[in-house]
């Protein structure tokens, strides 16, 4: 149920961007959520329609999926991210904190944990539009 | 692109009644030690108290306050544990026995990530447990925490002391209010703590003795309570709080 905190910020944050940019309603919100939090879009999307309201209540969601990539800071090795390879409990951790992957993944070339997370981690706002 | 979480921090601390961040220039002072007793302190004092341990990659206050299995609950966000009368959140409830290597930008997202999703709902105090130094966690509670207060933990070495001063000063020039200095650790009689932070124009809270008795009674919160570590802590908390 992380989903309802992440929606929570979201409707806070595109309610902020309409406040800064004059916006009388919003119309369209692009969101990515990288598949390393392993965000389910159902609850997501749920979650978002339930709180939305004022100037976001007609406001449309759309959600892509990022896939998440990983790259190794010592052997510069790329591989992506597979939520398969990992117990229930390990996963759910990334899910609550994506930077815990750091204690059950290492690279698979090399062996280290010092890997850097590319693209895929979480939650981002990718464009708000709306009619001023 | 725009990270939706920073948005929502102020909200969710918006029912804390101070946020107080316990932090040092230097590391191995007692700042884990400090700020797991005050928050036990302040929890028999019946406030209402939350701990945060933010030491990411070196967590210890679960070991201090021998919790085993804190785990948060889920429920439209992170419900925090409750031990030992506290609401209670660390990160080792997610890494478990594992090390947990990261980087300060890691640590910057992690920590964004807690205070983003944690509902500490209504409490009179919220404790942190900073990591040691002028570290990316520090830049970023001071960022991302509106209202936080810093209670400084120095030893009675200069060598603590010259990057506590610093600390003090950053703090100073970022208007970041700070509750004050405590000398942990006192083994003889010395002014040059509590002078050296008076002269610097912030207020020195006191001294805990080194007590041997402290690390025969970690994990077991009703000794460790009784140590004169903690009752020294005790008077000065009463004093700053109440
Ligand atoms: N007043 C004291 N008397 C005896 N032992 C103490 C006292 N204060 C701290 N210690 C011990 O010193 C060690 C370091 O304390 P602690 O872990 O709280 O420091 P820290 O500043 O949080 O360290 P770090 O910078 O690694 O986070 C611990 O073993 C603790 O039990
Ligand atoms: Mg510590
Ligand atoms: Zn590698």
């Amino acid at each position: 149920m992380h989903e309802w905190a992440l929606a929570e910020a979201i409707i806070s944050s595109v309610s902020q961007i309409a406040e800064k940019e004059g916006l009388k309603e919003v119309r369209e919100v692009k969101i990515k959520v990288g598949e390393l939090q392993q965000v389910e879009v159902e609850i997501l999307e749920f979650a978002l329609s339930e709180l939305k309201m004022d100037k976001l209540k007609n406001a449309k969601f759309f959600i892509e999926a990022v896939r998440a990539e990983l790259k190794c800071r010592v052997c510069e090795h790329k591989w992506s991210f597979s939520r398969n390879r990992l117990d229930k409990e390990s996963a759910e951790a990334i899910h609550f904190v994506p930077e815990t992957v750091h204690a059950y993944i290492k690279c698979p070339r090399c062996g280290s944990p010092d890997f850097e997370i590319l693209q895929g981690r979480g939650v981002w706002l990718e464009s708000v539009k709306g009619v001023k | 692109m725009i990270d939706p979480r920073k948005s929502i921090i102020n909200k969710r601390l918006g029912r804390v009644k101070h946020i107080i961040a316990v932090s040092s220039g230097k590391g191995g002072v007692g700042k884990s030690l400090v700020a797991s007793t005050l928050a036990l302190i302040l929890a028999n004092k019946k406030f209402k108290v939350g701990l945060f341990d933010a030491d990411f990659t070196s967590p210890s206050t679960h070991l201090i306050l021998g919790v085993k299995n804190a785990k948060p609950r889920e429920e439209k966000g992170v419900i925090p544990a409750h031990v030992h009368g506290l609401k209670y959140v660390s990160i080792v409830a997610y890494s478990r026995e594992n090390a947990l290597p990261l980087r300060g930008a890691d640590v910057s997202n992690a920590l964004m990530e807690l205070f983003a999703t944690i509902i500490w709902g209504e409490l009179d105090f919220l404790i942190v447990d900073m990591p040691p130094g002028i570290s990316d966690a520090l830049l970023d509670v001071i960022r991302l925490v509106k209202g936080i207060n810093f209670l400084i933990v120095t030893t009675p070495s200069p060598l603590a002391f010259e990057t506590v001063k610093k600390l003090l000063e950053l703090l100073a020039e970022l208007k970041v209010p700070v509750v004050g200095v405590v000398e942990n650790m006192k083994i003889r009689e010395s002014n040059f703590i509590p002078q050296n932070v008076r002269d610097a124009g912030f207020r020195f809270l006191g001294e805990l003795p080194f007590d041997p008795k402290v690390e025969d009674s970690l994990g077991n919160v009703d000794t460790l309570l009784k140590t004169d570590f903690a009752i020294k802590l005790a008077k000065i908390a009463l004093e700053i709080f109440l």
